[in-house]
């Protein structure tokens, strides 16, 4: 269903041509729509007018009657009868802009040859446009030290700012990060941090990317390119599943810097710190070059192509194989795994999944998740927004900045089921639901929602038995929406390719035999296999118990999922296919290593949360790397059973015949709650979230980035404090049966039988030293 | 004959003027018993027809202003007081306030009670800490007497001692706890003021003048003054003249009359320029000595009566110099929010600083006109142009002296011939 909103439109006549534009918008939004460009520096499409820099003044009447002074087109809507002439036929506005540019540059350095700005400055093109030649100013310019850095990745030039107080409005307005200030008067009016409290936001990157001058520069980028020597390819981003359009900008061969695109529908014209600054991975890490298999000595050794494709081809035909392809391969990539586990080993145990995960969640995705799609135009549309096992500005930083859009818009109701009150909770001043870790179904049972609500449902609430359940009712009996926000941008592509036991491409049932029949015919095979193939853990078990001889492993890190000791050893014992971009876990314990393109490398898609398409091109053309995508169709070539996608647009043509299924759908059988386990004084339940800014492998490299994660805490309530005698600072020792962390504590609002620690930041590796992630019952000692 | 009317200052003159017993003594709060008995819209009515005027410089009619309070919408309503009196020149609030804090007080309760407000604030500025402790008794006294905390309760703010606080949406800001710095209109604060609601900025003198209007009616007040301005106002008078103070006189008196009454300028000295109504005013010379001090007798001279606040020049005073100190003070008070403001003040000042030590051609002066042409109108708030106005007033009256200065290669005025404490001409 669509609706046709009915916009009332107002007619106006500029520079002496008639357009109609809706009612509210801006005299110089309203020239764009005539392709006349007003200058400008304050003024930005997403954030409130301001009218400080003065640079887009016009002369206006309305009805006869002239405004005596020229006003700011910026912060004036239009009105009917309104006549407008801007510098192209008012000489009263001609003047007033070159004699606001002429002020704008007297204190202006003009040190366009060292800036990182000049080539793409609207400053250093707006004075060519709307300037004058030549200065008159013989003055002294005001001087300050340069730069001085507010955060560990931002850095401050006050001498080029022209205080148009973008980045001041980006914080407080898009971010609700205010960290930053405008203070002192006059010429020395200057931005600012406040004393010891650097720019810490997870969005300060965009405040760099809307500068309209030279004064906000990335520590990363700066001095290191000129912008006309630069590449730009449009891009996406592959952090999470937000879906950021991006754009990647490449100098022979290296990525230097990547910007937020504009999508409207998506970002918007903006990213998070991650997207913009995490890519120097791709260099940093030490990329495999050349296949590597394991010779008789039991040593990896560098193979030619066609030996390395052989031994893996070998070993897959003979024994019983599985795929564990992890949650960050494209949609392409995702759906040749698909179609290889189905045609070349002729199995349903492929698992995407390659972290913590529940049969609960397989029948939830497959019934609830695949093929639909909630979007960010619904969170706009949202009455209220329910937040299960989902933290939005560390898990999906866009869908953060939707909610605090829509929340500081129109005061969107937010209501999270949680252990613990959030930051990002705090800014959007939602209702927090005090749950202990576990317990989250009956708290989601009672929630009241309507069919204009949407619950988000983050990927961790599938660590919490018989929470999906519980979201699934809630959504039957009350109609609201549902979306799944896993974290890794490429789970949602993955589970519509089918990369998981219970589903083919396009939401169609392993059990369905309909469906089979009709991606059978797809792919020119006779037939596919029909039994339900495994899960990721259950793979790993038939590996120890022998059921399972060979493992094809794409992308994944052992050290994000559970039983970690287990799933090393089964690496160890299994004949190991590893499809990699660098020496992991998994490599060194393979019996076949071949390197892939990493994500600058190759072109592809990925789905982000609502299902969306996020395409790109490959920003660095020369690379020899391949895709994982062509490499399976050469494994494949070899073991006799064809998948035929020599390249990713071959992979996106057939993906493309998939269709709409209309066939049966997935029904999901609901899982009760376990009882909360008794504790004893010195236990807690533990709660953990990953934060944006963490250890993560795609943030490997960038220190800059780095210094702005939060604090490593361990977060208990005031009364459990009280108990144990603990007040902010001291030492808390978290231990399980499998090891122990000890972090500062911080005292907070969080559910009493609860503790909260960061999941996998430094000092707090959680999966690795204690075996568990969330709900697990942990004892705690003050140390 | 005189021609002081003294209202607001009538009993300055006693030793126990800024009593609460010597405000009651002399009929206080007998006026705002009387509004409150009222309606609120008779009383908008009553200052409407009385004429009365802003006195903060703008001049808009205050009756008007209170009418613009959307009525029964369910809001809280707010009362401001500008008392953060910082231009050069201007100094009319303090005094009254020193002298008769309660006639301010008073002023209030019936102005909040016109615009349906519970609460009013007086903004007074951070410097004038004698000003802050007398109010402050004024207020405690008029609490134990009554006059407030039944419906109506009055705030003292004390500013931090920025120009641009005068400036009513840089002061609802800086009320709110902001940097204060001037607001976007609309939405003007009669629709969402302070803390987003419905408030009416007035300035002190304006406040004190309605406890007598409502005692004497509008018919009163409307007999004094000009035919569009109104009762009558503090004239403050300083620099070169030998009585200076507070005068206050029906709207329309002239310079020349006002001299009368000030004793005249400086023994031994005749009058080169003075201003208006403060520094942001264009200035005048010796030939608008009678030009009618109102609204529109100055304004149809070619500056605005503003503050009403005269200072006298004498001859020895160098009007480079005193140009170059006005434009001082501005480019130090720029809030920094818009560019003309913020970076034309600071080259202004370069440029005076030339001119003042000779340095420079005539196309300098040109330039300079230029530059604050490119200033005028062009900011975010109108303190650009009072920065501008004694400049292009002074290249109009004065363009010669600055040739002189110029052809001279130096400052043609001895500074110390133009104080206070330089030896006495009178009589050579």
């Amino acid at each position: 269903m669509t609706t046709t909103e009915i916009v009332d439109t107002i007619t106006v006549v500029i520079d002496g041509f008639e357009v109609s534009v809706p009612k509210g918008t801006l005299v110089i939004r309203a020239a764009e729509q005539l392709g006349i460009q007003i200058p400008r520096f304050c003024d930005h499409p997403l954030l409130e007018p301001v009218g400080a820099c003065r640079q887009c003044l016009v002369e206006i009447e309305i009805n006869g009657r002239a405004f005596p002074k020229p006003q700011a087109s910026c912060t004036i809507p239009v009105e009917p009868g309104m006549i407008i002439k801007t510098q192209l036929t008012s000489d009263v506005a001609d003047k007033a802009q070159k004699g606001v540019m002429e002020l704008l540059l007297i204190n202006h350095p003009l040190d366009c040859p060292v800036c990182d700005k000049g080539g793409e400055c609207p400053l250093q093109n707006q004075a060519m446009s709307n300037g004058q030649e030549q200065s008159r100013f013989q003055g002294v310019k005001r001087t300050f030290e340069k730069p001085v850095s507010i955060s560990s990745q931002v850095l401050l030039d006050r001498e080029r700012c022209v205080l148009c107080a973008r980045c001041t409005r980006f914080s407080e307005q898009i971010a609700s990060d205010p960290f930053i200030t405008l203070n002192e008067r006059g010429a020395l009016q200057q931005v600012g941090i406040y004393e010891n409290a650097p720019f810490k936001s997870y969005f300060s990157g965009n405040t760099v990317q809307i500068c309209p001058v030279g004064a906000l520069t990335g520590t990363a980028y700066r001095f290191r390119a000129r912008p006309f020597d630069l590449v730009s390819t449009p891009s996406a981003c592959e952090h999470c599943a937000s879906g950021c359009d991006m754009r990647t900008d490449v100098r022979r061969g290296k990525t230097l810097r990547r910007l937020a695109g504009d999508d409207a529908s998506v970002n918007e014209e903006w990213n998070c710190d991650k997207g913009r600054w995490a890519f120097k991975y791709v260099t940093a890490i030490d990329r495999l070059k050349h296949p590597l298999v394991r010779n008789d000595a039991g040593v990896l050794v560098e193979a030619s192509w066609p030996e390395a494709l052989a031994v893996a081809a070998q070993g897959l035909k003979a024994n019983v194989s599985a795929v564990l392809v992890g949650g960050r391969t494209t949609y392409e990539d995702a759906y040749g795994y698909s179609k290889f586990a189905r045609i070349a080993l002729n199995t349903n145990d492929i698992d995407f999944r390659s972290r913590l995960s529940s049969d609960e969640e397989r029948e939830f995705l497959a019934s609830h998740v695949v093929g639909s799609s909630t979007t960010y135009r619904d969170i706009d549309r949202a009455d209220h927004v329910l937040l299960v096992g989902f933290e939005p500005e560390e898990e999906s930083p866009i869908v953060f900045l939707r909610l605090n859009k829509q929340f500081r818009k129109r005061a969107l109701k937010v209501t999270a089921i949680a252990s613990k009150l959030s930051i990002g909770l705090e800014k959007l001043k939602g209702d927090f639901v005090k749950t202990a870790p576990g317990q989250e179904a009956s708290a989601i049972a009672r929630q009241v929602l309507t069919a204009q609500s949407i619950i988000l449902v983050g990927e961790r609430a599938c660590e919490s038995v018989g929470a999906l359940s519980a979201v699934a009712a809630l959504a039957g009996t009350t109609g609201a929406k549902i979306a799944w926000i896993p974290r890794r941008a490429g789970e949602r592509g993955a589970l519509e390719a089918g990369a998981i036991a219970n589903l083919l491409p396009g939401a169609r049932l392993v059990s369905d035999a309909a469906a089979r029949v009709d991606i059978a015919a797809l792919w020119g095979v006779d037939s596919l296999p029909s039994t339900q193939g495994r899960s990721s853990d259950e793979i790993i078990a038939a590996v120890h118990s022998g059921a399972i001889g060979a493992l094809l492993v794409g992308g994944v890190d052992p050290l994000d999922g559970a039983q970690i000791p287990e799933s090393l050893a089964a690496l160890e014992k299994a004949f190991v296919v590893a499809l990699e971009i660098a020496p992991s876990e998994v490599t060194m314990r393979a019996d076949v290593v071949l390197p892939v393109a990493a994500i600058t490398e190759k072109s592809g898609s990925f789905l982000n949360w609502e299902g969306r398409a996020r395409s790109f091109e490959a920003a660095v053309l020369d690379s020899l790397n391949r895709s994982d995508l062509r490499i399976l169709s050469m494994i494949a070539q070899e073991m006799g059973a064809a998948i035929n996608f020599s390249t990713v647009t071959a992979a996106a043509r057939e993906i493309a015949t998939l269709g709409r299924w209309d066939g049966a759908r997935a029904s999901m059988t609901p899982v009760s709650t376990p009882q909360a386990p008794e504790l004893a004084p010195d236990q807690f339940i533990l709660n953990s979230w990953r934060r944006l800014l963490d250890l993560g492998t795609l943030q490997k490299g960038e220190e800059n980035l780095a210094g702005t994660a939060r604090q490593t805490v361990a977060v208990i309530s005031p009364k459990r404090a009280q108990e144990m005698n603990v007040v902010d600072g001291d030492l808390l020792k978290i231990s399980t049966a499998q090891g122990s962390v000890t972090l500062a504590a911080l005292v907070e609002d969080i559910h009493d039988d609860a503790i909260w620690a960061p999941r996998n930041s430094r000092g707090s590796q959680l999966l690795v030293h204690l075996g568990v992630g969330h709900g697990a019952v942990v004892s705690v000692a003050k140390i | 004959m005189t021609k002081l009317v003294p209202v607001l200052s009538a009993h300055w003159d006693e030793k126990d003027s800024f009593t609460i017993e010597a405000y009651t003594r002399h009929g206080g709060y007998k006026a705002s018993q009387k509004a409150l008995a009222m309606e609120p819209d008779a009383v908008i009515q009553l200052v409407k027809d009385s004429g009365l005027r802003g006195r903060g410089g703008a001049g808009f009619p205050t009756g008007m202003k209170w009418g613009f309070i959307p009525q029964g919408d369910n809001k809280e309503h707010y009362l401001v007081v500008n008392a953060d009196e910082s231009e050069p020149g201007t100094c009319k609030d303090t005094p009254l306030l020193m002298a008769n804090p309660h006639v301010l007080i008073e002023g209030c309760i019936i102005a909040a009670h016109a615009i349906r407000a519970k609460t009013a604030f007086i903004y007074i500025r951070g410097e004038v800490t004698h000003v802050v402790r007398r109010v402050n008794q004024a207020i405690e006294d008029a609490y134990k007497a009554g006059h407030l905390g039944k419906g109506i309760e009055i705030v003292l703010h004390v500013g931090a001692g920025a120009y641009i606080c005068g400036e009513e949406t840089a002061l609802l800001d800086s009320l709110e706890g902001f940097r204060g710095q001037p607001r976007l209109r609309p939405p003007f604060p009669a629709i969402a003021g302070l803390y987003a609601m419905p408030t009416v900025v007035n300035n002190v003198e304006s406040i004190a003048s309605v406890p007598a209007i409502v005692l004497n009616g509008a018919e009163w007040y409307q007999s004094m003054g000009t035919e569009k301005s109104k009762g009558t106002t503090l004239y403050s008078l300083s620099g070169h003249v030998k009585n200076p103070g507070q005068f206050e006189a029906p709207l329309g008196i002239t310079l020349r009359e006002l001299l009368e009454l000030a004793g005249g300028v400086r023994e031994g000295h005749r009058l080169k320029f003075w201003t208006p109504g403060g520094s942001s005013t264009p200035i005048f010379t010796d030939a608008h000595l009678d030009v009618p001090l109102d609204y529109e007798g100055v304004a149809a001279a070619g500056s605005m009566l503003g503050t009403k606040a005269l200072q006298i020049f004498d001859e020895t005073t160098s009007i480079v110099r005193a140009v170059l100190r006005w434009t001082e003070f501005y480019k130090h008070e720029s809030c920094g929010k818009c560019t003309p403001c913020r970076e034309g003040t600071w080259w202004l000042v370069q440029i005076l600083r030339d001119l003042d030590a000779g340095v420079g051609t005539e196309e300098d002066l040109n330039k300079l006109l230029d530059i604050c042409d490119n200033i005028a109108g062009r900011s975010f708030c109108a303190l650009a142009d009072g920065a501008v106005a004694p400049i292009i007033s002074s290249l109009k009256y004065f363009r010669q002296e600055y040739l002189d200065q110029l052809a001279n290669k130096g400052p043609l005025f001895d500074p110390e011939e133009s104080t206070l404490f330089a030896p006495s001409k009178a009589g050579v």
